[in-house]
């Protein structure tokens, strides 16, 4: 066995299936009993645009650390995919481990010398077993897994929990799949050396953590923001946000009458999806989007409108790679200039980005408060990582006394005292203006809304003067978000180093243990301490620039190839490129701690330490 | 139109219920070129308004891009209005609506907003049964950028340049009635005695209402050749019948004889009676209100007046299962599960 380091509950499992076989949730059951054994795994999908036919891969990281970036190094391939069996094979980490059905003997060209092969008759045990062909594929997944559990040394007794938790109300079901399990249990048992000498021990590492994908959080965060309307158009990856909020909705939100307190939507495309959105928030609604990429381009005009018109939105973006098909389930976080700088003219627009499944929750209801104070769109960057693969996270939590925060809504009891109601009077000197909900007041309080020529009272004018005094003010207001934003984490009191790592969003995970490897680097290369900033939204405040200020070099991590946050720094804050150093990945794959480290090491250790690696 | 409207209002000028007079409706002074169809039409809403004893306050105007579109800010100057952007009133008004369902909604387009970039949306508005009252302003060309055609222009009707539309044209009216609108009407900027009723008819409707108003564009298409202009659609225009809307309430006073005479029943007890009727045509039957349509079409005629009504069409909060109370209105405790609820669902994920 090579030095990769795998050993209990320190390794990778990837399972190469076939989409739409069932083999979905069997993966997950595998995932979730290692979890259940109190122990970090981290899920990856790795899935084709299409229904059913192609390969799919399922990858499931197991660390003890509690490391929850995808890793390199493939320990055990599950191969049950022949169309991808050559790939999986090459994946496969010298001296580890390939598992196939071994119904018919394995063609040569599958072999190598410097793995181990480990080889279940699985459809021969299901053709005895079940006469049924859909049953015959839906149980081979779970004797695999029962097989997995065996090599693994998973808990038998928890695989028949969760099965029972799966099957609530169909308990049926649950006896022929605990037979199907023991049936791959029994077969190493009596076949192979078990368990594996990486494998799983039960810990009690996971405490109260939950198992949720992003999407799932966002929806509930929604449901918990009091959002009433969502207006939607379907795209992957963003579209069990929708699914979710419905389905928490129905669960949450139906009132004694069996009347719903929320409606939705689902538009005829994304243009109409934000229209909509402005539509009910002008309107007094909290209301919100789900999209994607592509349907943030479709949405640009609205969204300039939304900025000019100073009417709050909250867009979901669920971010992806490239246009069109072929890659668009794959994750990416290549929207950030595109969501910055949305639409025509002097725009721009306050951004929040969650790195796990808690802040999709927490922050969705930080973008409905953030996006009635300030009135104006808030876009929340999630990516596909986050948002379809499940993650282990903090649980969520709401504080009761919270209120939802409406921003400058004047009622009628207000009007009746003023003298006269100016929408876009700057009254408090902090750029936010005073608006009114249509119906509130007989005979004060309306106004037009438009785009950009009028003036403080929303009268219809060209007036140069007033189009400045107007721009300016939404200027004004877009600094005073700076210090409201969602602050940026830390990872040090006070900088210990010359040196600073920047990251946001998904690539956390990786960027967190990168600077673990960097710091207790074995044997070859240098330690390399770095002090580290998550950004979470957008516009930055003073605490980003005086972190930039305070390092010489400064690595900002990101998923996309042109170092989109980078350029948002440097245009923002004015900062000299040759300061800001980009670590990029954007082949579709999650960012891996191993391929940050070395990057890093590239730039910031003498040529022959890094390649002595 | 630039001139200076007189601030002087005669003291004893008729009141509504509500004790406001006629210019308490009005809006800000209009800046369409003299003769604009679009301002009769800003009339006709105006003197809806004023006599079904509307709250302005209880209205809320949404519009698009274009001349047309330009048109909310003249008439109900005490109602919240939303110039959006170019083809995407609808989605706008769809949002507000169902934020809250108790305003009456007033969405005006013109042909370029409705049947070209913004086609889209309108049709998907008339499948939801929208709520409200859907106007176009439809004049056969782009005013606002002087003149070219629209999609609405009748194949061989001339521009004011001289070129003929090779294009056939879309019949928006016929369109919405195929897409399921429950209440279509079509008029003419020029006959205020036929829109007025039916813009308040068109208020009492419990769903989408459609009106396909021509309303010539007295610079860029009021020129012969032209089927969108004031000499031709007054010579082509054929009516389904004299037609009056009756509030809830009020009893009908007719002049017109028997067999000639039809009332038809609205969702809440309202009538719209229908007088002198078209031959072989039924308001309330789709195939006879198409049929009506096609036949005036073929003899390049313009069929104004109600054509289809339909009182039993869901509109999108029954379709929706909505609270009877409008979105914006429901408290943080009715809309937020609290923490106590949140454990249940982390267990549920552990």
């Amino acid at each position: 066995m090579s030095g990769t380091g795998s050993k209990v509950n320190d390794f990778v499992v990837r399972l190469a299936t076939v989409n739409g076989t069932g083999s979905a949730s069997a993966n997950f059951l595998f995932a979730k009993s290692i979890f259940r054994s109190g122990v970090f795994m981290t899920p990856k999908n790795i899935f084709p645009s299409n229904i059913q036919g192609l390969p799919t891969w399922y990858e499931v990281r197991v660390s003890e650390k509690g490391y929850l970036g995808r890793r390199e190094g493939i320990d055990l391939m599950v191969a049950m995919n022949p169309q991808s069996m050559l790939q999986d094979v090459k994946n496969v980490r010298p001296g580890g481990y390939f598992f196939y059905d071994s119904t018919k003997p394995l063609h040569p060209q599958f072999k190598r010398d410097d793995i181990n092969y480990i080889g279940v008759p699985l459809m021969e045990l299901c053709n005895k077993e079940y006469t049924d062909a859909r049953q015959k594929q839906l149980f081979k997944n779970i004797v695999y897994v029962g097989a997995l559990s065996a090599l693994l040394s998973i808990d038998f007794d928890i695989l028949v929990q969760l099965l029972g938790e799966q099957f609530k109300g169909k308990e049926k079901l649950i006896a022929p799949n605990i037979k199907a399990l023991q049936m791959g249990v029994d077969y190493i048992h009596a076949h192979y050396k078990y368990p594996l000498e990486f494998r799983v021990e039960k810990r009690d590492l996971v405490k109260d953590m939950i198992v949720v994908d992003g999407n799932n959080a966002v929806g509930l965060g929604a449901v918990y923001a009091g959002a009433t309307v969502l207006s939607w158009y379907p795209i992957t990856p963003s579209t069990s946000v929708a699914e979710a909020f419905a389905d928490y909705c129905h669960q949450y939100r139906v009132d004694k009458d069996g009347k719903n307190n929320f409606a939705i939507v689902q538009a005829e495309d994304e243009l109409a999806a934000i229209g909509m959105v402005i539509g009910a928030s002008w309107n007094g609604a909290r209301a919100f989007t789900s999209t994607s990429g592509p349907g943030v381009s479709l949405m640009n005009e609205f969204l300039g409108l939304a900025y000019y018109a100073e009417v709050p939105a909250v867009l979901i973006d669920v971010q992806r790679t490239g246009p069109s098909t072929g890659m668009p389930t794959r994750t990416q976080q290549s929207d950030v200039m595109e969501a910055a700088y949305a639409s025509h003219g002097d725009t721009k627009h306050l951004l929040v980005f969650p790195s796990t499944p808690k802040e999709c929750f927490d922050m969705t209801a930080d973008a409905f408060d953030l996006a009635e104070q300030f009135q104006t769109p808030v876009i929340m960057l999630t990516d596909l990582d986050l948002g379809m693969n499940d993650h282990v996270s903090e649980p969520f939590v709401w504080d009761d006394k919270r209120k939802f925060k409406r921003g400058k809504v004047l009622t009628a009891e207000q009007l009746e005292k003023m003298d006269k109601f100016g929408r876009y009077l700057d009254t408090d000197g902090d750029g936010i203006p005073y608006r009114t909900y249509p119906g509130t007041h007989p005979t004060k309080g309306a106004f037009f809304t438009r785009g950009s020529s009028r003036d403080e009272y929303a009268v219809y004018t060209e007036d140069s003067a007033a189009y400045k005094r107007n721009v300016d003010r939404l200027l004004k207001k877009f600094n005073t978000a700076k210090e409201v934003m969602p602050a940026p984490h830390f990872y040090q009191d006070k900088n210990k180093s010359k040196n600073a790592l920047i990251f946001f969003g998904t690539s956390t995970y990786s960027a967190e243990e990168a600077m673990d490897l960097l710091k207790d680097s074995e044997g070859a290369g240098e330690k390399v301490v770095l002090d580290a900033m998550r950004l979470r939204s957008f516009p930055f405040g003073k605490a980003v620039e005086e972190f930039i200020a305070t390092h010489d070099k400064v690595f900002v991590i990101e998923q996309n190839r042109d170092g989109q946050m980078r350029s948002l720094l440097m245009i923002e804050l004015g900062i000299h490129p040759e300061k800001l150093i980009s670590i990029l990945n954007y082949d579709g794959l999650p960012i891996t701690a191993d391929f940050i480290q070395k990057q890093i090491k590239k730039t910031l250790v003498p040529a022959k330490t890094v390649s002595a690696q | 139109m630039t001139y200076i409207r007189p601030t002087f209002r005669h003291p004893e000028l008729p009141k509504n219920k509500l004790g406001y007079t006629l210019s308490y409706y009005e809006g800000a002074l209009s800046t369409l070129c003299a003769g604009c169809g679009h301002d009769s039409i800003s009339a006709a809403i105006v003197q809806s308004c004023y006599e079904m004893d509307i709250q302005p306050h209880r209205v809320a105007k949404l519009s698009g891009i274009g001349c047309s579109s330009k048109t909310p800010a003249y008439f109900l100057s005490n109602s919240h209005g939303f110039n959006s952007v170019h083809g995407r009133m609808p989605s706008v008004a769809t949002g507000a609506y169902m934020a809250n369902r108790d305003l009456i909604y007033f969405g005006v387009s013109g042909d370029g907003d409705t049947a070209s970039i913004g086609m889209g949306q309108f049709v998907h508005a008339v499948r939801r049964n929208l709520k409200m009252v859907y106007i176009v302003m439809n004049n056969g060309c782009y005013g606002l950028t002087k003149g070219q055609d629209s999609a609405t222009a009748d194949m061989g009707s001339k521009s004011k340049a001289g070129s003929v539309n090779p294009f056939e044209s879309i019949d928006l009216a016929g369109l919405a009635m195929e897409l399921g609108a429950t209440f279509v009407a079509q008029s003419f900027s020029g006959d205020k005695h036929q829109l007025t009723p039916l813009i308040k008819a068109a208020i009492n409707h419990n769903g989408f209402a459609f009106i396909n108003v021509i309303s010539p564009c007295v610079t860029f298409n009021n020129n012969p050749g032209s089927t969108k202009s004031y000499d031709y659609v007054r010579q082509h225009m054929e009516t389904t019948g004299m037609m009056d809307f009756v509030p809830i309430a009020e009893t009908i006073e007719t002049n017109y004889s028997e067999g000639t005479h039809k009332e038809v029943k609205m969702h809440d007890g309202s009538f719209i009676t229908l007088n002198k009727l078209a031959q072989n045509w039924d308001p309330t039957n789709k195939v006879s209100a198409m049929n009506a349509l096609h036949a005036a079409r073929a003899k390049s005629e313009v069929l104004t007046g109600l054509l289809y009504f339909n009182a039993e069409g869901k509109d999108l909060h029954h379709v929706l299962n909505s609270s009877a109370r409008p979105m914006n209105t429901l408290s943080e405790k009715e809309l937020c599960p609290g923490n106590d609820k949140l454990k249940g669902i982390n267990e549920e994920l552990m």
